[in-house]
């Protein structure tokens, strides 16, 4: 929670000595309030002040990165309570859970499996960003050849050791440590050895307690140890713990600026049941959840869930945009219709669609408006006869059909006359203002 | 530093609506609280699903969706009581897609005797739903309208283009009634006053922002219900306090995604589990955003979001 000026000028000196570059202490203040200047400024400020104003300026959720390299997944951060106020910044990570107890083969095959389970969607590379080894073999030997084994098979994933037991949990973080894991987790019973741990290796601590209140004390007590960086697990499992719990978490961060839990969250929602696991992930998902780890990784679930963070975490402000160019939908001929719209990426999504849907093979002329729908971008002037005379001459589409008839959407019938005139040669036909009567448009010229 | 829970307090709270009749009337909405925060209000029901019927065989919907109800699906009353019987279902969404002037075209007269029919077949409550045609809609509903006169039905929906003439026929013959805009705040705001000045009682309206799919704009819609429910529970805008509608299944079994077999598309893995999840995930994101009545297709899936509401509550 930012401090007022007047908040901050009371931790100040008050000698008004100007060596900071202000004529006064209250309007080095103000100016620190705004965050246009640094407090170093000030060469005569107490210690005091600088830990009460290093406090209340910190992020009131921890940021930190879930792994290494390219693929390390930034976690915390975040801002408001609903998407729509501002954006959610930082896409959950998805974690597959794996106990040591599996065999070799099966570990060896599910790592493989996370590591290659990359897909791209809108333009966004998506994957499986976690594995989440369980200890349940109570054997630490092969504890550590199993994360070994995890390690080795997905090079690129983040590693989270789901193991309590410190003795084991210290040998298999060694086994790994360059690849900064993640581990889970700290309790009221172990929480000083897996603190060490965690310390030692400069890796975050997943802590887990039953209820908001056991937590607190025990993230307070973990921070005390020396560690800074801390996920949270609030022991939630039903749908209903999870937004409730994560709903308090976010809301005590923000809203109260309460420390203890600034953190980013983690959530086990391990179901038998993929199809269920898949809807109950989907509550972790929209509700604040910055690692979910699920039980298994079947492509289609995948692909739903993969979609659903990426739809949370949209920009609000910023439409998802698709590439500009001329796209096949079918097989098209030279003699198939071309149908032009705007590169919003809903836009695109739903006209293709309904493309699709009319089975009839057409090439969809799609054109960079900055990611505005038809009416908008024509309001906006990015949708106008001289830009798509312009695009569709530039696109080279001449050379692919075999006809010079360009159909445009039903809403901005307005441009046909004008557009005749740019595209010399063309016919302009008016096409349906509203995509679900596409299919019923194209059937019907046949 | 004590842990001290932080709870919002609310002005307002979301209107309760029941449809059906004698004992299998059902409830939704009349929460007083965000959905599903019941350390902070009361949730005094449970959201509801109902499954989606048509009048016409479904010859546009995904194979993998058209094979649940292949035995019953050319026959709206047969499809009905199987809802009704083999699967369970609590409620039952008549679509009457084959008025539509693209479809079959029939006639209004025709919607009324499906609806006769219908309602002669099952008890539980029936939510009765148009084209999506304005202008058929407004005769067609009128119709439905004066054919299920008396057994307290959803009747939708009623949209800027059409609204007065369904509105009346809900208010002759006691129906709730669905009003439905296009992903705008401000839209559905302004409708549902226009409704209610019309004198329908806002605690029969409820209100649909206009669903969609995974993937094809689901944000839009998360973030619309979103903003409803706050200004229904924070600043007590009478206007956004009837319940909210999610017609889930007619925008997720057109998208690719639900019909694209696995050998087109291998990274997307199993058809038949990838539909169902994505019917399942975009209503369970519904009902986190605020939805209390569901409008599904696929068995599974509903049964799978069945287990999820029955998680939250």
């Amino acid at each position: 929670m930012a401090l007022s000026g007047v908040e901050i000028f009371k931790l100040l000196p008050k000698t008004n000595c100007k060596k900071c570059g202000f004529p006064t202490c209250l309007a080095f203040a103000m100016k620190l309030a705004q965050a246009g200047v640094e407090l170093e400024k000030c060469p005569d400020v107490s210690e005091e002040a600088k830990r009460v104003l290093g406090e209340a300026s910190a992020p009131p959720i921890r940021t930190f990165a879930l792994g290494i390299g390219e693929k390390a997944v930034k976690m915390g951060g975040e801002t408001v309570l609903f998407r729509h106020d501002k954006k959610f910044f930082n896409p959950c990570a998805l974690a597959l859970n794996l106990k040591d107890t599996l065999s070799d083969d099966e570990i060896a095959k599910l790592a493989s499996e996370v590591s290659g389970s990359e897909m791209e969607r809108v333009g966004q590379k998506l994957r499986v960003d976690a594995v989440s080894i369980e200890y349940a073999s109570n054997d630490s030997r092969r504890y550590e050849a199993v994360v070994k084994l995890v390690a080795e098979k997905a090079p690129f994933t983040a590693i989270i050791l789901v193991c309590k037991d410190a003795a084991a949990a210290e040998t298999a973080v060694k086994a790994v440590a360059s690849r900064k894991p993640l581990l889970y987790g700290a309790a009221s019973d172990n929480a000083d050895a897996m603190a060490a741990i965690a310390k030692a290796h400069k890796i975050p601590l997943g802590v887990c307690a039953e209820g908001l209140e056991a937590l607190s004390s025990l993230t307070e007590k973990i921070k005390s140890l020396g560690v800074d960086d801390m996920v949270l697990d609030s022991g939630a499992k039903t749908a209903k713990e999870i937004i409730e719990n994560n709903t308090q978490i976010r809301r005590s961060a923000l809203k109260k600026n309460f420390k203890p839990l600034g953190y980013p969250i983690i959530n086990f929602v391990l179901r038998a049941d993929p199809a269920v696991e898949s809807a109950i992930a989907s509550v972790a998902i929209a509700k604040y959840s910055s690692i979910v780890v699920i039980s298994s990784i079947e492509k289609w679930k995948n692909l739903a869930l993969f979609t659903l963070r990426q739809n949370i975490y949209t920009d609000p402000q910023v439409p998802m945009q698709v590439e500009q160019k001329i796209y096949k939908v079918g097989e098209p001929a030279p003699e198939s219709p071309l149908l032009i719209t705007t590169n919003f990426s809903l836009t695109y999504f739903i006209v293709s669609g309904e493309v699709e849907n009319s089975k009839v093979p057409t090439w969809l002329a799609v054109m960079d408006c900055e990611g505005l729908s038809v009416l908008t971008a024509w309001a906006a002037g990015k949708f106008t006869a001289a830009k798509i005379s312009q695009f569709i001459k530039e696109s080279g589409v001449e050379g692919q059909i075999g006809h010079k008839e360009l159909i445009i959407p039903g809403q901005v019938a307005i441009l046909s006359g004008a557009l005749e005139d740019k595209l010399e040669g063309w016919k302009i036909t008016v096409g349906p203002r509203e995509a679900n009567s596409i299919p019923t448009f194209l059937k019907q010229r046949k | 530093m004590a842990y001290v829970v932080p709870k919002e307090s609310y002005n307002g709270k979301v209107l309760g609506v029941s449809f059906g009749k004698d004992s299998q009337t059902l409830n939704f909405g009349g929460e007083n609280t965000l959905p599903f925060l019941s350390f902070e209000g009361e949730i005094p029901a449970k959201p509801v699903i109902a499954f989606e019927i048509q009048d016409i065989p479904p010859d546009d919907w995904p194979e993998t969706l058209k094979a649940q109800y292949a035995a019953v699906s050319s026959d709206p009353v047969k499809w009905a009581m199987h809802c009704q019987n083999e699967l369970k279902a609590q409620a039952i969404a008549l679509r009457l897609i084959g008025t539509h002037p693209d479809r079959e075209n029939r006639s209004a007269q025709d919607a009324a005797k499906t609806v006769k029919d219908v309602l002669a077949a099952i008890n539980v409550p029936l939510i009765i739903l148009g084209s999506n045609n304005v202008e058929k809609d407004a005769s067609v509903l009128v119709a439905a309208a004066e054919a299920a006169s008396g057994h307290n039905c959803i009747i939708g929906k009623a949209q800027e283009g059409n609204y007065k003439t369904i509105v009346a026929a809900a208010l002759a013959h006691n129906h709730k009634l669905i009003a439905m805009s296009e992903l705008d705040i401000n839209l559905a705001k302004q409708l549902n006053i226009l409704i209610t000045q019309m004198g329908f009682n806002k605690e029969n309206l409820i209100t649909d922002p206009m669903c969609s799919a995974l993937g094809y704009g689901l944000e839009y819609t998360y973030s619309v219900m979103e903003r409803i429910r706050l200004a229904a529970l924070m600043q007590n805008d009478a206007t956004m306090q009837p319940p909210i509608a999610g017609d889930v299944g007619m925008y997720v079994w057109k998208i690719k995604e639900v019909s694209a077999l696995e050998a087109e598309v291998p990274l997307w893995g199993k058809l038949e589990e990838r539909g169902v999840a994505w019917e399942a995930v975009t209503a369970s994101a519904m009902l986190i955003a605020g939805t209390n009545l569901l409008i599904m297709r696929h068995p599974k899936a509903i049964e799978t979001v069945q287990k999820v509401i029955g998680e939250l509550i």
